[in-house]
């Protein structure tokens, strides 16, 4: 009972304490905070924009779970964005280039994705395990060597194509290698049908930590190296595995936007998915279920912040929020950890001794 | 006049109290040695003395005047400096760059490196540290860097030093060149306070001895008016009012369980932790390693399971494990209770049951193939905390929320489930109270009855002899002694682990 009570209150706590300070600084620039608050819900709950909310928090899913897999290790994987960028990109060209008969290819083309995000993030890993060198450093260094060896791959005079804008991307991916989408009752748009692969995702990301050896092996390293190596885990190769997982998981994400509505992966691709997996994860405290509210609640918060613009108040008080979810909500988990560890302690002095 | 005096000093923590009516009197102008076992409360009166923690009661008083400390700023301030185990020098700076560095003196806005030089080699000069200011500390050896932080906390105007353990790190030459720096330093009117568990070398340095047993200082002696021995000093250490640990008969058998030969681990700097270090434990016997703490008892059982790297081999059970890993190790059937619980045996931040799987990982009741079975680990937990009397209201506490003495009961269930066929054993009974320390010896006697081959390492020279079958001796990383524990007595014993006879028996 009080277990539940303990994981909620952190989270609700911060998102309370960020809404009153959107407030103020609604109040500074002139709007009625409530007015706002709930023009923006009324925004939100049209059928487009619930669309987009649910598209929106699919990406942000696969992205916080592959940073929260690093989490778990103590591993901070800064390279999501250079890893599901690059692995999109290829998985694009494939897409693209090669006619796979029924569903052959989105399998093809996301065991694809997965692989190439799992080896660009493989270089970090070994590069730490072997060498020594921070995965936060070298991750950093990967997003960039992607960014310069995509602009090489969609060079028009290697794979790229000119698109019908005038933008250099990959040809636009025939109707069979793309993802099925689903429609909510009268919306115009279709909910990605990835949103279902990342609900599995969830569910095997906790199972994989809960319920198998592997999990808590990388479990155990993440709470006490020392502990884990006298336990018998070998720590490099859980390092090497659990990075390889994270950019497996961290290919996935350019994938929904590119087989369900954009076709193509141009130089325009959005590139910071993984920042925002990054605020996620904290957010979602690492937990399956948690980082899914934290997708939701940084997706509403974007589609919302656009009916902003129309109404004179500048959509930026959005992102002021989110910074403040964040930071107040690694605040409050720390407090409430205290506090837990703080009263099994008297609950243990009061069993015996 | 004394230097430093502490009256009456506690210091608690959740669970355990690491000070309990601490009384240290410290004469100015002389060495005086703390020695006590790992644990017995050292490093946490050092921490209150530096200013890193404060203490519950008591007063601290210094050259007569009573102060208080809320951080190291404010011993420093009164002239007390710390040098660490752990040197804290940047390899790439000079000697001059790492002293000056945190207290530089300016001119006109500039380090004002040509008075700081002038400064230090006159203070190394006066104390005959013979430290060459412009040598880079990198190219350093060990003893030279020690200097180099002895000279640190000089510079920063520092009378009274403390030294934590200074001499582990150090070869045996290294150690005589401190011990003529120190006596530099005492002849100059400097007060030093040396912690250290390294008997024979506290003998040699110290003026006054103050012996610290389970957080309470015991006794202190002075050697210019008594012949202080080392036996003296470890029996003051390790007390004698415990109740005998004894086990009834023989049940020693002729299957080798454990085989080790010329096991030799080096460490990073090229010294030999242990050397060429051979024994066999058959089924139902229990072999005691007696030692001074810090001979190379922790690393002899690293490289018996399989966390440090070493040459020669391991036989477990007739089967060569000297190149398997450590989870293959505790496969065999390989227990194992490490010296320091909460860093090696324990996820502080887990759940009591979770923390039963760690080690266990791939045996039963944990998993079955690559799947971990909570339900059935959860049942055993609970086991565990029957059987072993494990003070905790559940199995969803936090590990680190239990007291250390029912941390350790709590190890020791986990370690003795699934019928191990050898138990590696670090000081079992270290921190918990009298009535589980004989639940522990209990659960061991009757383990070995069932054939249990047991390697003990104990600080506890009554529970060695009691408990043990035969003991061996550890002197420097080498075996220099044999011991039968029917005729042994805790003195011959002492006289061995020290060096002071070459047989004990």
């Amino acid at each position: 009972m009080f277990k539940r009570i303990d994981t909620l209150i952190a989270p609700l706590v911060a998102v309370a304490f960020s809404v009153l300070f959107g407030s103020i600084i609604l109040l500074v620039f002139g709007a009625n905070p409530i007015e706002t608050f709930i023009r923006m819900i009324d925004y939100a709950s049209t059928p487009r924009s619930m669309t987009l909310i649910l598209n929106s928090a699919t990406t942000y899913y696969f992205s916080a779970v592959a940073v929260a897999i690093g989490f778990k290790m103590n591993l901070f994987n800064i390279g999501v964005n250079g890893q599901y960028r690059l692995a999109t990109a290829v998985a694009a060209l494939v897409a693209g280039y090669i006619t796979f008969p029924g569903y052959l290819g989105i399998v093809v083309i996301i065991a694809i994705s997965m692989l190439v995000g799992a080896a660009w993030a493989g270089i970090a890993a070994w590069l730490k395990v072997a060498r020594g060198v921070s995965e936060v450093i070298s991750t950093i260094m990967l997003n960039f060597i992607a960014i310069g060896l995509i602009a090489y791959l969609m060079a028009p005079t290697v794979l790229g194509v000119k698109t019908a804008e005038n933008v250099i991307g990959t040809p636009i991916i025939p109707a069979g290698n793309r993802f099925p989408g689903v429609s909510l009752p009268t919306a115009p748009i279709p909910v990605y049908g990835m949103i279902f692969l990342a609900v599995a995702l969830g569910f095997g990301y906790w199972y994989l930590l809960n319920r198998t050896r592997f999990g808590f092996d990388l479990r155990a390293v993440g709470m006490s190296p020392s502990a884990a190596v006298a336990s018998g885990v070998n720590v490099k190769r859980m390092t090497v595995y659990a990075m390889l997982l994270s950019g497996a998981v961290a290919g996935l994400v350019g994938l929904p936007l590119l087989l369900g509505a954009q076709y193509t992966f141009t130089v325009n691709f959005p590139g910071n998915y993984g920042f925002t997996g990054i605020a996620i994860a904290l957010l979602g405290r690492n937990h399956p279920v948690g980082i899914a509210f934290g997708a939701l609640l940084w997706a509403f918060l974007d589609v919302s912040a656009q009916i902003l613009d129309l109404t004179g108040v500048p959509r930026e008080i959005i992102v002021i929020m989110q910074g403040v979810i964040v930071l107040s909500v690694v605040i409050a988990y720390e407090v409430t950890r205290r506090v837990k560890v703080r009263r099994q302690q008297a609950a243990v002095g009061s069993a015996g001794q | 006049m004394l230097a430093v005096e502490l009256q009456g000093i506690w210091k608690r923590f959740p669970g355990v109290i690491a000070n309990s009516n601490i009384n240290l009197k410290v004469e100015q102008g002389s060495v005086h040695a703390i020695v006590g076992e790992n644990g017995a409360g050292k490093s946490t009166l050092m921490k209150i003395l530096y200013g890193m923690q404060r203490a519950d009661e008591g007063t601290i008083s210094v050259n007569g005047k009573i102060v208080e400390f809320d951080s190291p700023s404010d011993s420093i301030e009164v002239g007390i400096g710390m040098v660490h185990q752990h040197f804290m020098l940047a390899d790439n700076f000079t000697v001059l760059e790492n002293v000056v560095l945190g207290s530089e003196p300016t001119k006109a806005g500039s380090i004002d490196f040509a008075a700081a030089k002038s400064r230090i080699s006159e203070i190394s000069d006066s104390y005959g540290l013979e430290i060459d200011a412009d040598a880079l500390v990198g190219d350093l050896g060990v003893g030279d860097r020690q200097r180099v932080e002895i000279l640190k906390v000089l510079y920063r105007g520092a009378r009274i030093l403390i030294l934590d353990e200074p001499t582990a790190v150090l070869v045996p030459h290294e150690v005589d060149e401190l011990f003529e720096a120190l006596r530099g330093l005492k002849s100059e009117g400097i007060t030093v306070i040396f912690i250290s568990h390294k008997l024979d070398e506290v003998l040699q340095i110290a003026d006054e001895i103050t012996v610290i047993r389970r957080g309470t200082t015991v006794a202190t002696l002075n050697q210019k008016t008594q012949t202080v021995t080392a036996e003296q000093l470890a029996e003051l250490m390790v007390g004698s009012e415990l109740p005998t640990p004894e086990t009834r008969g023989s049940t020693v058998t002729e299957q080798v369980v454990l085989l080790v030969s010329e096991l030799t681990s080096v460490n990073s700097d090229g010294k030999a932790e242990i050397s060429d270090l051979s024994f066999k434990i058959h089924a139902g016997e229990i072999l005691g390693i007696a030692g001074v703490e810090g001979n190379g008892q922790s690393e002899l059982v690293e490289a018996i399971m399989g966390t440090r790297a070493a040459t020669g081999s391991i036989w477990i059970n007739d089967q060569d494990a000297s190149k398997l890993g450590t989870r293959k190790r505790r496969e065999l059937g390989v227990a194992y209770i490490p010296e320091d619980r909460s860093r090696l045996a324990l996820l502080l931040d887990a759940p009591l049951w979770e923390n039963r799987i760690l080690g266990h990982q791939t045996q039963a009741p944990n998993a079955k193939g690559i799947r971990l079975t909570p339900k059935l680990t959860k049942m055993d937990t609970k086991r565990i905390i029957q059987e072993f009397d494990v003070r905790t209201p559940g199995i969803d506490v936090l590990a680190s929320a239990l007291s250390g003495g029912n941390q350790q009961k709590f190890i020791v269930g986990r370690e003795m489930s699934g019928n191990p066929i050898l138990l590696i054993a670090s000081h079992p009974t270290r921190g918990v109270d009298v009535g589980a320390q004989a639940a522990i010896w209990d659960e061991l006697r009757a383990a070995r009855e069932k054939g249990l081959a047991v390697l003990l390492i104990s600080a506890d020279l009554d529970e060695l002899i009691g408990m043990s079958d035969s003991i061996k001796v550890i002197l420097r990383g080498k075996f220099v002694a044999d011991a039968d524990p029917a005729t042994v007595t805790p003195q011959q014993l002492g006289n061995a682990m020290t060096g002071a006879l070459k047989a004990a028996n």
